[in-house]
């Protein structure tokens, strides 16, 4: 369910979508044919293919989106529209992605045209180093009696964590995207998203991540497998709110099939996560023998 | 060492392209600035990278020789620490720049550089209280300095950056400058002798 303002644009477009000939629903600006091909600067988290922006179906998103990105790919100005948001707009994207409202959509919400590349990268550089500082954290707090055991930086994992959640936060957007985009060439969508609109809600959902990473220090199996169903339910709940709307008119297994490789991919991620970097709590020791005062042994488990 | 060179080029090829006296002083009165922060604007008028080089050489060098034999599991390699000193201050500073701050690109690199000082110090104590012993009471102690030393990092490098940020966004530029001092910190303390 999309909000108040946003449906009577749906509904303009169903208008739209009855005529036939009506293939396309949005206004490209002819200058952004050319950016298709190009690349744009390189930066480890920020490597884009496309910045094709013109599906959107709202006009007032489509005026605002030409305005804003009218600067040629080559210079500064154009980057500097991704990043043009205040303390408080990523705050509240933030919060929006913590406290999803059944029924509101996280796209058209919080971000409404201006997304951002700030809370997607700096969320994920944080969620990489929040996971390695506090798997190492919960590794040493874990072996901390053992008499063999020597404390190491695992500084590795900081390049295979950083890899793999940079991965994830571009590539299965990417992923996402052409397929939205092949399926919209096949049926008439309501609702499309722009490439860049994915990143914004992928990146903003891996935020409560952070947290539950840091939770992930208490060794307790029970506590953690609760922690990540928690995370996973709240950050799934905003990817399959954002989403359902944009495959709910296609052939329903297809939607149900969509939804649920998104929900699994993110699943997989924490689970991943959770094995990798973080060891297994609770582990036994070897058994000490105490004399029994009458003479018995008697051994028991130490954990 | 050219800092005016580019700004002033048909007097270019006169000037001397020793290192001398002069910028060694440039560099040491740098470090004094750093290491009392205020709005000075030396750090920022005449910016250089020697400064950030020595210090980021020493950190790297001093964070080498530590524990595990296998590469796999060890503190970070020479490299490593290298690459994410120079790369997350390129990092922040375009991050800076794409928010809409006014300061140029190597005289925010100079700063960030710069303020790795009081880290570098904190590396140094380290190594000497792991000298004495590796209990509990040297960790305390190390950790101790680690935290005071990226908080007055972190509060030095944001001292001078903060006039040339937009004025809704501070938070924004300031929070990667602190997760970067972070992550020093952390490479600091995690440093265990063999």
């Amino acid at each position: 369910e999309t909000l108040g303002c946003a449906s009577e644009f749906d509904d303009a477009a169903t208008l739209l979508a009855a005529n036939p000939d009506a293939t396309t629903i949005s206004i490209d600006e002819p200058t952004e044919a050319h950016k298709k091909q190009h690349s744009r600067r390189q930066e480890p988290g920020r490597e884009e293919d496309d910045e094709l922006l013109g599906t959107d179906d709202s006009d007032k998103t489509e005026l605002l989106a030409g305005q804003k990105k009218s600067a040629p790919f080559w210079t500064f100005e154009y980057y500097q529209t991704f990043f043009d948001v205040d303390t408080y707009q990523v705050l509240d994207r933030i919060k929006g992605s913590v406290f999803p409202v059944p029924g509101r959509n996280f796209v058209r919400l919080y971000v409404r045209s201006n997304p951002d590349l700030y809370g997607p990268f700096w969320i994920c550089a944080t969620l990489v180093f929040a996971i390695a500082v506090s798997g190492n954290l919960s590794n040493f707090f874990i072996h901390l009696g053992r008499p063999t055991y020597h404390y190491v930086p695992e500084f590795r994992k900081v390049s295979i964590a950083a890899t793999t959640i940079y991965a994830y936060a571009w590539l299965v957007p990417l992923a996402l995207w052409g397929f939205l985009m092949w399926r919209n060439s096949k049926v008439m969508n309501i609702v499309s998203y722009s490439f860049l609109e994915i990143v914004c809600v992928y990146g903003y959902s891996l935020f409560v991540y952070i947290p539950t990473a840091i939770l992930w220090i208490i060794p307790q199996k029970v506590v953690r497998w609760v922690l990540m169903i928690f995370s996973l339910c709240l950050s799934g709940s905003v990817l399959v709110m954002t989403f359902w709307p944009a495959v709910r008119d296609d052939n329903r297994r297809i939607a149900l099939a969509t939804m649920g490789t998104i929900v699994l991919l993110h699943a997989l991620l924490s689970v991943g996560c959770l094995a990798y970097f973080f060891d297994a709590p609770e582990v036994d020791f070897p058994a000490p023998i105490i004399p029994a005062h009458n003479g018995t042994t008697l051994i028991t488990k130490v954990k | 060492m050219r800092v005016s060179c580019w700004r002033s080029l048909p007097t270019c090829g006169l000037q001397s392209t020793l290192f001398q006296l002069r910028d060694l002083k440039a560099v040491g009165k740098k470090f004094v600035h750093v290491m009392y922060p205020k709005k000075s604007s030396a750090l920022l008028r005449d910016w250089d990278l020697w400064g950030p080089l020595v210090l980021c050489v020493s950190l790297a060098l001093m964070l080498q020789g530590g524990s595990a034999d296998s590469k796999e599991d060890g503190g970070p390699q020479f490299a490593e620490v290298f690459v994410i000193i120079w790369f997350g201050a390129v990092v922040i500073t375009l991050n800076s720049k794409l928010l809409g701050g006014t300061i140029s690109f190597f005289q925010s690199l100079c700063v960030l550089g710069y303020c790795v000082l009081p880290l570098t110090v904190a590396m140094l104590v380290c190594r000497l209280v792991l000298l004495a012993g590796s209990g509990t009471v040297s960790f305390i102690i190390r950790l101790i300095v680690v935290i005071a030393m990226f908080a007055w990092s972190t509060l030095a490098s944001t001292a001078f950056l903060a006039d040339s940020q937009p004025p809704h966004r501070k938070a924004l530029v300031v929070y990667p400058i602190f997760l970067f001092y972070f992550v020093i910190s952390w490479m600091i303390l995690t440093f265990t002798p063999q």
